[in-house]
């Protein structure tokens, strides 16, 4: 009895369907954390301004997106825009704008404290060379931003990788659904498939999370100064 | 507008620097002539630091003029970025770039700014770095560096610029004890060797043993400048007899 659950694993294409789900999983994963580095460098950019009302807004954004959460911005996405505007987006698209908001929002603010970190002598010493304001961020500001950003930068990827986990429940056949999917199916032939599914994508999720974290540790032993 | 006396290489003309209400600089003037030691002391708050960042344009000044070889640098007009490397900084926190080796720091002026090729310009540090005691450290990172090391970079650094007149703002303040003499000897070389300064400090030793002229500031405004002979041994305010006086023990 022991072994039957993994033997699920593979029968037929189960386990290619898996992993098919994972690649869903990562698609989703790496167009919204791509558009959130992008976005959110933009917004950090922004936040660091002095003007009032950029500040106000901004701060409303990241606050929304920061306390909403992800599966309520998922439901009002998928469902409440189909219903009021008649927009039918995909499960897929859904998820992608709303994690690439979220992850804006995070990577904005992420942005915002490691620009206001860099502190001001930085900036004295590299006009006083006579650096230009471009020369002094290009040579000297953002370089040094960017070590602080990078390992929480891929924190934040890490999470947005296990949240959309839960774009199941909006219908879209991820890895966890395939999972899903796959105990369904052979629930009287093999009652304890669950354990060894979810224990195998538990695994998949750890596969694709560990070499990112490990890099962000490593990058910040690196680059300690 | 130009200045009667071609000796003269900065002219500061009745400085004025506010913040907010706050008068920092009240009616500053004085002279500094090329190859000329100036020494500015007084009290911590008095505005000496805001004095020299006025010069290099890093506080903007609500009245008066800054004159440099002749011609007004506080019009609105100025490019700082060219005046600035006529004008070598050096700062209490050093401020080394943590991102650049020891070399890409020095290099990074006259590389980027200046835009002289990286062959010469590299000579041209490593020479520097020679005679700061620092050429071995050349391939290290800022944070490889005792703070007095630091502050020897940071020199060259400006130096590198091949600036016309050098500020020096309070830059042993930050330093162990045992690390301010091998900076104040760089300074002191510099002098030997010719180059316009204006230094803050709070060694007065070291501003008597450097000083052509003594400045001392106290509420934002010149009270005294004489020589440092004159200004040590025999100062003629109270307020500098005050603040002399505590520096000595007895």
């Amino acid at each position: 009895m022991q072994d039957l659950g993994i033997k699920v694993l593979f029968e037929g294409s189960n386990f290619a369907r898996l992993l098919s789900g994972l690649w869903v999983t990562l698609e989703i994963s790496l167009a919204s954390v791509a558009f959130s580095l992008v976005l959110g460098v933009l917004l950090g950019m922004v936040m660091t301004l002095r003007n009032p009302i950029t500040k106000v807004l901004t701060k409303i954004f990241l606050e929304f997106n920061r306390l909403m959460p992800q599966l309520v911005s998922l439901f009002l996405v998928y469902f409440g825009l189909t219903t009021a505007f008649g927009i039918d987006l995909s499960g897929q698209t859904s998820a992608i704008i709303v994690f690439s908001l979220w992850g804006t929002a995070e990577m904005g603010d992420l942005v915002r404290s490691a620009l206001i970190s860099i502190p001001k002598h930085q900036y004295d010493s590299s006009a006083a060379l006579g650096l230009t304001k471009l020369q002094a961020y290009s040579y000297v500001i953002i370089p040094q931003t960017l070590r602080r950003l990078t390992p929480p930068a891929i924190n934040l990827t890490t999470r947005m990788i296990k949240t959309t986990s839960l774009v199941v429940l909006i219908g879209v056949v991820e890895v966890l659904k395939v999972g899903q999917q796959i105990i369904e199916a052979n629930r009287y032939t093999a009652p304890d498939a669950a354990l060894w599914i979810y224990g195998v994508i538990f695994f998949l999720y750890f596969i694709v999370c560990y070499p990112i974290s490990k890099l962000a540790g490593r990058l910040e032993k690196q680059w300690r100064n | 507008m130009t200045t009667k006396n071609e000796n003269t290489l900065l002219e500061i003309e009745h400085l004025q620097k506010k913040y907010e209400d706050a008068e920092v600089l009240k009616d500053i003037s004085f002279k500094v002539d090329i190859g000329e030691v100036t020494v500015v002391i007084g009290p911590s708050g008095s505005g000496k630091s805001t004095l020299l960042r006025c010069i290099n344009g890093l506080e903007d000044i609500q009245s008066g003029r800054i004159i440099l070889d002749g011609k007004s640098i506080t019009d609105g007009k100025t490019k700082w970025s060219l005046v600035r490397q006529k004008i070598g900084m050096v700062f209490q926190s050093y401020d080394l770039f943590p991102n650049m080796t020891v070399l890409e720091n020095v290099l990074l002026g006259p590389t980027k700014v200046q835009k002289r090729t990286r062959q010469e310009a590299t000579a041209s540090a490593e020479q520097k770095l020679l005679r700061v005691g620092l050429l071995e450290k050349r391939d290290a990172y800022p944070r490889q560096l005792s703070g007095g090391q630091k502050q020897r970079v940071a020199i060259v650094r400006a130096l590198m610029m091949e600036p016309e007149v050098m500020l020096f703002d309070e830059v042993t303040a930050a330093l162990d004890p045992e690390m301010v003499r091998e900076v104040l000897d760089v300074i002191l070389e510099l002098a030997r060797g010719g180059m316009t300064m204006v230094i803050v400090t709070h060694e007065m030793q070291f501003a008597q043993a450097i000083a052509d002229r003594i400045i001392f500031i106290d509420g934002g405004e010149i009270i005294e400048t004489g020589s440092p002979e004159e200004f040590f041994t025999q100062p003629k305010t109270e307020r500098a007899q005050k603040f002399l006086n505590m520096f000595t023990f007895e």
